[in-house]
């Protein structure tokens, strides 16, 4: 029984354009051993393990820096393929399943047992008919080495979420040279008794041999399953240690705890007995991937409140939801009077507006020029930029004051582009989110939501943009509530900040608290006592 | 899921059943309700409609039958099987001309028609996959294109550039095939084959043989690799992609499949009609096979065998009785002429409104098994250990 | 040296720029329409009786195509269900000479008749759509056709008694076709027409009013409405989240292609002289769709310039191709180039993809 550990990563080193986005990650798993892997968005995690897994925007952007061993030699996967024909299956989050077909189906797609025929010579090999009993077979063999029971013949369509998530871990280990298997998020679909389930069929696994690697924000369950625990930060490994010999807090401080220059906690002392100028209660929202299911908070008038939280947890669903874009239920109150929802006119008249992380999908017309981008929804709402005309029977559109309009927030925003009438899609990133911000602005306010507002613009835009949201609210008094991945930047720039876990708030904190004590709330830890400031 | 032990025992009474029956399968069930209230209107009398139907079974269940691969590779309807038919009529053309009779005239027809409905066929995928979610208006465009190259060729590249030797199938001017062919000499090659009297009713049953093959040959497809390939495309593009499936390839071959069964049916369904409309025949063929299939109720994402049986004779039932009915209920044959093309369009502008509204539930659906409604809602099914 | 190889080489680029923009099949048809106006004096076709004709089709046809764009922009595709729209303006027709009126005033009554059917047709149309999204254009088509099948049943039916549409002696129904003389044809072609000599004709007062209602259309895409509408089409969920109800402005935009659909078959009718029930309509989606991509537009995109070069283009072709190429050649093949032109060019569209990556 050699020594080698399955899997060795040694300097591995990535940047996207000069963006450093790993560096220098180095970590060994024996065969057998489950290795939970933890960071916050952004940290890492899934672009290292798509350079382990050969995906090609890794190849399309630069290759990365660094080696991958696995079984003591030096791999090299060009394609997915490459790594699942070494031995490497991967499940995701979102599951890859075919609704139609079942179980055993699903679990040997596209490596079905076939049975020769004559018709094979005329045509092709897919001429084979499927061997139906040896596909039973083997699916059997791999449900049962999670030590769980499957029925074989169910529907996927049919089936509850835990089922399909045991599916798709089968059809990976039915490969027959399987020997590690990346674990992305598996429980965050699943009920407790579920994920309990789950957890022993994983460890069922390390025990044959098969080597996991697991990754998961729930640190209670890694500290329970885990062998070893690595955790990334920024794109390097902060801290690796044996789990029995670590705790949740230590790891959920090893997350977060940094400080980054130029972003310094700001307190501001008053305000803490006048009237709020917004108040969620009991607030839900169905948006795919990002529900929550029982939100309340209020919002002091001038006040930039903060949301933050894991990905997948829910804060992006709330100024989606209370803006109307999404179902949603419960009630929202701004300045006294109540905001109906799934009505995003009702909201924009009541005066609130928002900036969705959504660029491209939601907040642009790509192939409009970007002064009608900006002038459209003041427009549409507030009937500015119209020429009454006929007496006001036709409304015409001012296409001089939206030039003018434009050519304002170019000046002010410092908008590079060729001019008003430049198509949006043709834009930076960073220019482009300008844009959406001056769209909010336009229709002026008093209430604004921002949802990941630097997301994938560059550094220099990225100050541009906080510095101006920034200085609409202190200039404006603009009531500022300002969703981010990114814990630093929403302790820069906000007086208070909520952390959304498990489509629930976890907890309210002053943004001057500890960073720590954010991780903690991130995953889950202060749920038992929310307690608002 | 709890509750299915209990459901097995209480299917329910007949008429409860009948009643699913008929939610599940509209469209068939109203024709079925049309069917019976024409039948006596038109005075027919029910020998003379199943001597007819036998025929027609026999004459259109290979073309209608053609539509149920690209249905299963997710293709939708496959309007492009007018390029099929156009391959068939293409050979029985030469076959005429080169003056073959009986069943050797008709396998050689077909055999002349393989290389052209593959070309077709691989054209038709390639065009379909650059246009994906519009599959069907792109080949219903496709098949009105394909018609002027086919008029091109036929109307004025035959006899002039391609010789025919045969000057009674050229028209008087020197150059292009007559408007309609007569094709005397493998007329009902097929259908008399092996002829049989049942009941006093004419069933050309080599033609039926010849059918059951192509069941048995759809039947056993399903069960093959490749058949299996193109269930997974057709559910999900994506997921088949990420298994590894070569998904652009396999479509094409789903189509190019149905394009060379276009073709030999149109063979067969020439035999029987006996005379070949040079420009007409292939134009509606293709909206008669998918209004059948659809009547027969199958929707654009799933078809069987027993949708394409059902559907020949329900369409065709209509097809006969209106006219005489229309005219001995109002006084006017053309009534029921219009009647007929009324119901052949509506059923596909049902069948394809039922079924893009039914695809906008299901996403929905599948989003709400995810993202939960309200607050504390959605207990996830328990797994046994 | 290098000069010369230098600007050689922009010339290249800004050619190749201008070819991309402009898009080969445009290229293609511009420079074939071009190529038979050269021929056609040399085969003894007179070029002003082509122009003539070139014009007179473009006024006839132009509103058809206008059609079009209300629902392009709003992002319901194509309209394949146009003969829906043109049963309106035929019930609009029908009724008109049943009473009886003439010249003028019967054109204008037709438009009134027509526009309550126009709009009601097209408010259940649109309802239909937005159940149907992403599945708008196989499912229009079809519509269509069950709408002018259904009206060929009503045709038969009707109790209308104006001689010069039913059938004589004693026969069921209307007539398949019916003339436009003695009550308004050529009533707006010959309104300020200009004549010279026997073979030039300009019919003034069509293309006239043909501008007017692209006029109209126009000023309404101007207008709050009409920014809106644009902007469903370009992206819904921008639209929505700015407050705009979706399936209004898709609504609007179905009922207003289908009231232009309406007018378009009266002018139509005026100057083709007859108004052609039955299955007359059955196929008249595909030339006007054919025509506005001719003119550069797409399945989401279309402006009024699209219809007034894609209909003089392709109208063009259609005058021009019999007249020339038979010359030639002896042969009528204009059906056949009709038939690969329009649905080539219709294919054409369909199967490309817009640069921000989106399904056109």
């Amino acid at each position: 029984m050699d020594n080698t550990p399955l899997l060795e990563l040694r300097s591995i080193t990535k940047d996207f354009f000069g963006n450093q986005v790993l560096a220098d990650v180095s970590f060994t798993l024996e065969k057998g051993q489950v290795l939970g892997l933890v960071g916050e968005n952004g940290a890492g995690k899934t672009t290292l393990m798509k350079i382990l897994f050969g995906m090609g925007v890794i190849h399309e952007t630069g290759g990365y820096g660094g080696e991958i061993l696995l079984d003591g030699e030096l791999v090299t996967f060009q394609s997915p393929f490459d790594a699942l024909a070494a031995g490497i299956g991967m499940v995701h989050q979102e599951f890859s399943l075919i609704p139609g077909f079942t179980t055993v189906e699903n679990i040997l797609l596209n490596r079905e047992s076939t049975r020769y025929n004559l018709l094979v010579e005329v045509f092709d090999d897919r001429m084979r008919t499927l061997d139906r009993d040896m596909m039973q077979e083997r699916a059997l063999k791999a449900i049962d080495l999670l030590g769980i029971k499957l029925e074989g013949d169910m529907l996927v369509s049919e089936m509850p979420v835990g089922h399909k998530q045991f599916t798709e871990i089968a059809r990976e280990l039915e490969r027959e040279n399987i020997k590690l298997l990346v674990l992305d998020e598996p429980t965050a679909v699943l009920t407790e008794s579920e994920a309990e389930i789950l957890i022993e069929a994983v460890r069922n696994l390390a025990n044959r041999g098969i080597s996991i690697i697991f990754i998961s924000h729930r640190l209670d369950e890694i500290i329970d399953l885990c062998d070893k625990v690595v955790v990334l930060r920024d794109g390097a490994i902060v801290a690796e240690k044996p789990a029995r010999q670590t705790s949740v807090e230590e790891i959920a401080e090893a997350m977060v705890g940094r400080s980054l220059e130029g972003y310094q906690p700001i307190a501001r002392g008053e305000r803490l007995t006048v009237e709020p100028v917004l108040e969620v209660k009991n607030l839900w929202v169905d948006m795919p991937g990002e529900t929550v299911r029982d939100v309340s908070f209020t919002v002091k008038p001038g006040e930039i409140f903060g949301i933050g939280g894991l990905a997948g947890q829910g804060k992006l669903s709330i100024p989606n939801g209370i803006m109307g874009l999404y179902k949603a239920g419960g009630s929202v109150f701004f300045e006294g009077q109540e905001v109906p929802l799934n009505n995003p006119a009702g909201a924009l008249m009541a005066g609130m507006s928002f900036v969705s992380e959504d660029r491209r999908g939601v907040g642009l017309l790509l192939e409009e020029p970007l002064d009608w981008n900006i002038a459209f929804t003041a427009m549409q709402t507030q009937n500015r930029f119209l020429k009454p005309v006929l007496g006001g029977l036709i409304k015409w559109r001012d296409d001089k004051a939206i030039e003018a309009l434009a050519q304002e927030y170019i000046e002010s925003l410092q908008i590079r582009c060729t001019g008003p009438s430049q198509n949006a899609v043709e834009l930076s990133g960073g220019n482009q989110q300008k844009v959406c911000l001056a769209k909010a602005f336009a229709v002026k306010p008093k209430l604004l939501f921002v949802s990941e507002p630097t997301r994938g613009i560059d550094v220099g835009a990225k100050k541009l943009v906080l510095d101006t949201i920034r200085r609409y609210n202190r200039e404006n008094g603009i009531t500022v509530v300002m969703v981010s991945s990114e814990l630093e930047e929403l302790r820069s720039l906000c007086d208070r900040i909520a952390i959304i876990d498990e489509g629930r708030i976890s907890g309210v904190r002053p943004a001057t608290e500890k960073s720590t004590e954010f991780a903690l709330l991130m995953v889950g830890h202060g749920r038992k006592t929310p307690t608002e400031v | 899921m709890k509750n299915n032990k209990k459901n097995k025992k209480n299917v329910g009474t007949p008429w409860e059943r009948f009643k699913r029956l008929i939610i599940a399968y509209p469209v068939p069930a109203l024709f079925i309700v049309i069917s019976v209230l024409a039948i006596p209107a038109s005075g027919f009398s029910i020998g003379y409609l199943v001597q007819e139907l036998s025929t027609r079974l026999a004459r259109n269940s290979f073309l209608v039958l053609s539509l149920i691969v690209p249905i299963i590779a997710g293709m939708g309807l496959n309007f492009g099987m007018t390029l099929g038919a156009m391959a068939g009529q293409i050979g029985l053309i030469f076959v005429t001309d080169w003056n073959i009779i009986g069943m050797p005239g008709l396998f050689l027809a077909m055999i002349i028609s393989l290389p052209l409905s593959i070309l077709f066929g691989y054209a038709t995928g390639k065009i379909l996959n650059k246009a994906k979610g519009r599959e069907m208006v792109t080949g219903f465009i496709l098949a009105f294109f394909a018609n002027g190259i086919y008029q091109l060729v036929v109307l004025y590249g035959m006899g002039s550039i391609i010789k025919i030797g045969n000057e009674a199938l050229v028209l008087s001017r020197g150059y292009g095939i007559r408007n309609a062919v007569n094709l005397v000499n493998v007329r009902q090659a097929m259908d008399r084959l092996i002829p049989v009297k049942f009941l006093g009713i004419n069933i050309p049953l080599a033609t039926f043989l010849f059918i059951a093959l192509l069941c048995f040959f759809i039947l056993w497809f399903k069960k093959t690799k490749l058949g299996q390939d193109m269930r997974a495309i057709g559910q999900d593009m994506e997921v088949a992609e990420a298994a590894g499936i070569a998904v652009e390839k396999t479509r094409i071959i789903a189509i190019v499949i149905s394009t060379v069964l276009a073709g030999i049916g149109q063979v067969v369904y020439m035999q029987n009609m006996g005379t070949l409309n040079t420009y007409n025949s292939h134009e509606q063929i293709g909206m008669f096979s998918i209004a059948a299939i659809l009547i027969g109720g199958a929707t654009v994402s799933e078809a069987k065998i027993r949708n394409v049986f059902l559907g020949v004779v329900l369409f065709h039932l209509m097809f006969i009785v209106s006219p005489m009915a229309g005219k001995n209920l109002i006084g006017s044959a053309m009534l029921g002429e219009y009647f007929r093309v009324f119901v052949s369009y509506g059923v596909i502008s049902i069948a394809l409104v039922l079924h893009a509204w039914k695809r906008l539930k299901e996403r929905e659906r599948a989003r709400a098994g995810l993202g939960l409604q309200g607050p504390s809602v959605g207990a996830a099914q328990e797994i046994e250990a | 040296m290098a000069e010369k190889h230098r600007l050689r080489y922009n010339s290249m680029e800004s050619i190749k720029g201008f070819i991309q923009k402009v898009g080969w099949p445009r290229i293609i048809i511009g420079i074939f329409l071009f190529a038979l106006f050269v021929a056609a004096p040399f085969v003894e076709v007179k070029v002003s009786t082509s122009i003539s004709d070139t014009l007179v089709r473009f006024g006839m046809n132009g509103i058809l195509v206008l059609a079009m764009v209300p629902m392009v922009q709003s992002g319901c595709g194509l309209n394949f269900g146009l003969p829906l729209g043109i049963i309106s303006g035929l019930l609009g027709a029908v009724f008109t000479i049943e009473l009886g009126i003439t010249g003028f005033a019967a054109f204008l009554t037709a438009v009134a008749i027509t526009t309550p059917f126009a709009l009601l047709f097209g408010y259940g149309y649109g309802e239909l759509l937005n159940r149907v999204k992403g599945n708008e254009m196989v499912i229009a088509t079809y519509v269509g056709f069950s709408s002018v099948a259904f009206m060929s049943m009503m045709w038969l039916l009707m109790p209308l008694k104006s001689p010069t549409m039913v059938w004589g002696y004693g026969g069921e129904g209307l007539r398949t076709t019916i003339s436009t003389e003695g009550f308004y044809l050529h009533v707006l072609s010959d309104f300020l027409a200009v004549r010279l000599g026997s073979n030039f004709f300009i019919p003034t007062g069509m293309i006239i009013f043909m501008l007017f209602i692209c006029l109209l259309v126009w000023v309404f895409f101007h207008t709050k409405t009409g920014t809106a509408m644009t902007a469903v089409g370009s992206n819904p969920d921008y639209a929505r989240a700015a407050g705009v109800s979706v399936n209004r402005m898709r609504t609007i935009s179905v009922m207003m292609s289908t009231w232009l659909g309406g007018i378009g078959i009266l002018v139509y009718q005026q100057s083709f002289g007859f108004i052609q029930l039955y299955m007359g309509p059955f196929f008249m989606a595909f030339p006007a769709v054919a025509a506005i991509l001719i003119g550069g537009a797409s399945v989401h995109k279309a402006s009024i310039y699209n219809v007034l070069i894609g209909t003089f283009l392709f109208q063009g072709i259609l005058t021009m191709t019999p007249s020339v190429v038979n010359s030639v050649i002896n042969t009528d093949m204009s059906e056949v180039i009709r038939i690969i032109v329009s649905n080539g060019m219709i294919l054409y569209a369909l199967t490309r993809v817009t640069k921000s990556g989106s399904r056109a």
